[in-house]
């Protein structure tokens, strides 16, 4: 393969994506992130207009459905550092779906993408989901509790996830299982009579995002149906993908909550001048403006060696731990920056740093 | 487009200045820690080796520079390349690399501004430079020193401190005042060189760190120089474009500390690893970080930011390779590798336990050394203010 440039700058592509996907943002969630946050809802043609976009299904092969344009792990991080930059909750949503076709495109064996794909590459959102974080202390995606057993021809699972997102509406989800000590991805379809739904949950951020524990109780699937076949899957390169593509959220609600503190900072006056002009303040903005770059550019990296086929088995790993810090300290600081004002609801920081805290906790949210 | 995979070229850079560090500066790294101002002798074979910048191309008169000259898909830029070397560098010994002959800050001003005579005279020689006083730091346009014109020589007077390569140098670029009305647009720098009569080397510092390069104080009693001694134009212009060209510079060489402060660090991330690994702890980056020790937990953030710092780094340089205005990247980068150097070192004594401690092993010693990336060169607080007053659209009157 002929060697790529080393290079920091945005193809005309990358920049022509980015810009389209801030525009619709911009159009889209203007001031309705709020509301969606209150009413815990995203109206549905919100996602519908970003799937319009035609990112998901863009590389899927014209074959199944979609358009058979270039993978790149790098314009996903692009993409999903706009959306989220929008609004998180949306930005799961709306690319919701790639969270179950993309591993199949990349894993599955040809009967499976010959079955599945196809039946969301639709010009209309249609919800598929990805079933991997488990309610319980010290929860690992490399060690699971939730367990798949082989019986006859079928594969029997049990056990229990949480933070399923629209798992009431979805047609099927990739269950993450252990298969004697080895993780491993299950295609399921949701009428299965083993899947069993609880209420929809309430958690700390992501308020407008619908999310559901989901209780596996000797749901058979035959299988045909566990991603790869007989010999499964590449978990590592999977949690590689959505590792990387966390931070890409990461960065995007980190930027958010930079930008609002920033310009809030130059228009709060207290003592006669913005309180922006006062250093103790300046220097807050200062990091958060540095690390938001930093967090962007670790990204970029995993992104980079996925996209040329590499192993970012480490990149993305400490890409993810830096974003879940990094995520923290700076949507901190955005409340800090506006003092009470900032712990109202009124200003968006408030909700930036609910949100920002789901990025170290919650794993398979998002992929590149 | 976007591709942050390093390229083969920057590799093969990265392995063969690695090479050189590892077998002539880290094995001599301890002796001139403790021979404070001991000349280190075995970096004579290094006046035929060019690792900051390349030096000077001589440009010759009426060519101009080719501006939509893009670099080839595999050409390595300038910057780029002297960042990575000097992380390489800076990994065998930060102290010895500023001691490099002939690699002074004032061979890169001579470089970039000197005329063509002075080319012919001053090309060759060791120059450091004298810009700090001690009540002049980082505000660097309040210096008091002063420069008064007396028929064909100048009158130099006023006190110089910290200046780096003191002793070893051969001429010392000088920053004084030729008008105190005309305020930063007053400032020119002279060249001096170190046998003139009223020039005195007047003592040299104990350091906390990078001992191995010698730091000095310069005392300027009616020191004379000639005319033309001195670099740039005579001209005081109302503006202060004088100085303003000359805070430009400091685009570039941020980056070039930042890449210092990278090199440090990773030596002390590179040794905790090690010592990790011998005690049978296997770094699998995989765990859910919960899951792991609190050390493997602490060892992976420190990794995690040393990669930060260094894309921070690379993307200034990059960007100054590619004709793009960098001075907000510059400081960004600076900024992060000064504190972010500091901090890790630190951490890794701590990680590294008694080992960290003791002298029988250099990570004590890039504790002392990383500190200085975050002062000299702009402080930590001063790249701060350059990326709030960039961010906030700020000038240096709204936020001083």
């Amino acid at each position: 393969m002929e060697e790529r440039e080393f290079s920091f700058g945005l193809s005309e592509e990358q920049r022509t994506m980015k810009e389209t996907v801030a525009r619709l943002i911009k159009d889209v969630v203007a001031d309705n992130a709020h509301d969606m946050d209150e009413k815990k809802a995203i109206p549905a043609d919100f996602i519908q207009k970003v799937w319009e976009l035609g990112a998901t299904i863009s590389v899927i092969p014209e074959d199944f459905g979609g358009y058979g344009m270039d993978y790149s792990p790098i314009m996903n991080a692009i993409i999903l550092e706009e959306l989220a930059y929008g609004d998180m909750a949306l930005a799961v949503a709306s690319t919701l779906p790639s969270m179950f076709l993309y591993p199949i495109l990349e894993m599955g064996t040809d009967d499976q993408k010959k079955k599945y794909l196809p039946l969301y590459c639709d010009a209309t959102f249609k919800p598929c989901t990805i079933a991997i974080n488990e309610p319980r202390f010290r929860f690992d995606p490399v060690s699971m509790e939730t367990k798949a057993e082989k019986k006859g021809g079928s594969y029997v699972i049990n056990g229990k996830k949480c933070f399923v997102p629209m798992a009431k509406d979805a047609g099927h989800m990739l269950v993450a299982a252990d298969v004697s000590g080895k993780p491993s991805l299950f295609i399921v379809a949701k009428d299965n009579p083993g899947v069993k739904l609880g209420e929809r949950e309430k958690n700390l951020g992501i308020y407008a995002l619908e999310s559901y524990p989901v209780t596996f109780e000797n749901c058979e699937v035959p299988a045909a149906d566990m991603l790869g076949g007989d010999n499964g899957c590449n978990f590592e390169a999977f949690l590689q993908k959505t590792r990387t593509g966390l931070c890409a959220i990461g960065t995007g609600v980190s930027r958010a909550s930079f930008e609002y503190a920033r310009d809030y900072s130059k228009e709060r006056v207290q003592f006669g001048e913005p309180i922006a002009s006062r250093q103790s303040v300046a220097f807050m903005i200062a990091e958060m403006a540095y690390e938001v770059d930093g967090m962007r550019l670790l990204t970029w990296k995993a992104a980079s060696m996925l996209e040329a086929g590499m192993d970012a088995k480490r990149e993305s790993y400490l890409a993810k731990l830096f974003a879940g810090d990094m995520t923290m300290k700076i949507t901190d600081y955005g409340v800090q920056v506006l003092g009470g004002h900032g712990y109202v609801r009124d200003h968006p920081v408030e909700r930036f740093y609910r949100n920002g805290r789901g990025i170290a906790i919650l794993e398979g949210m998002a992929t590149v | 487009m976007i591709n942050l995979v390093p390229s083969q070229k920057m590799n093969e850079v990265k392995a063969s200045i690695n090479n050189l560090a590892k077998g002539m500066l880290r094995p001599i790294a301890r002796k001139y820690d403790e021979n404070e101002h001991e000349y280190p002798k075995e970096l004579d074979m290094f006046r035929s080796i060019k690792i900051m910048g390349g030096g000077k191309k001589k440009k010759k008169e009426g060519e101009e520079p080719k501006k939509d000259e893009k670099p080839a898909a595999k050409k390595l830029g300038t910057n780029l390349s002297t960042v990575i070397s000097i992380e390489e560098m800076c990994w065998g010994d930060a102290g010895l690399l500023l001691s490099l002959p002939n690699a002074g800050l004032g061979n890169a001003a001579i470089a970039a501004v000197a005329t063509e005579e002075q080319h012919e005279r001053f090309g060759n020689k060791w120059a450091a430079m004298a810009i700090t006083e001690p009540g002049s730091g980082s505000d660097s346009g309040s210096i008091t020193a002063t420069a008064v014109l007396d028929g064909d020589e100048w009158v130099l007077n006023g006190e110089k401190i910290f200046v780096t390569c003191a002793d070893r140098c051969d001429v010392v670029v000088v920053w004084a005042t030729i008008d105190k009305k005309a305020g930063k647009a007053g400032i020119k720098s002279f060249i001096v060189e170190k046998d003139r009569e009223g020039f005195k080397l007047e003592k040299l510092e104990h350091k906390l760190g990078i001992r191995a390069s010698d730091t000095g104080t310069f005392v300027l009693s009616d020191c004379r120089i000639p005319k033309n001694n001195l670099l740039g134009s005579a001209e005081v212009k109302s503006a202060t474009e004088g100085f303003k060209g000359v805070m430009k510079t400091f685009d570039n060489t941020r980056p070039l500390v930042a890449s210092m402060a990278l090199g440090i660090a990773r030596a002390a991330i590179d040794f905790t690893r090690e010592k990790i690994e011998e005690s049978g702890i296997k770094l699998d980056y995989t765990k859910n970080p919960n899951n792991i020790s609190s050390l493997e937990k602490e060892f992976y953030l420190l990794e995690a930011n040393l990669d930060a710092m260094r894309l921070l780094t690379w993307r200034a340089a990059w960007m100054a390779d590619n004709q793009e205005f960098n001075n907000l990247e510059a400081s960004m980068s600076k900024a992060k590798a000064g504190r972010y150097g500091t901090l890790i070192t630190q951490k890794c004594c701590e990680l590294l336990g008694p080992l960290g401690f003791t002298q029988e092993y250099l990570a004590e010693k890039w504790m002392r050394d990383s500190k200085i990336m975050d002062i000299f060169e702009g402080t930590g607080q001063i790249q701060h203010l350059i990326v709030a007053r960039n961010v906030l659209e700020f000038s240096s009157k709204q936020l001083r």
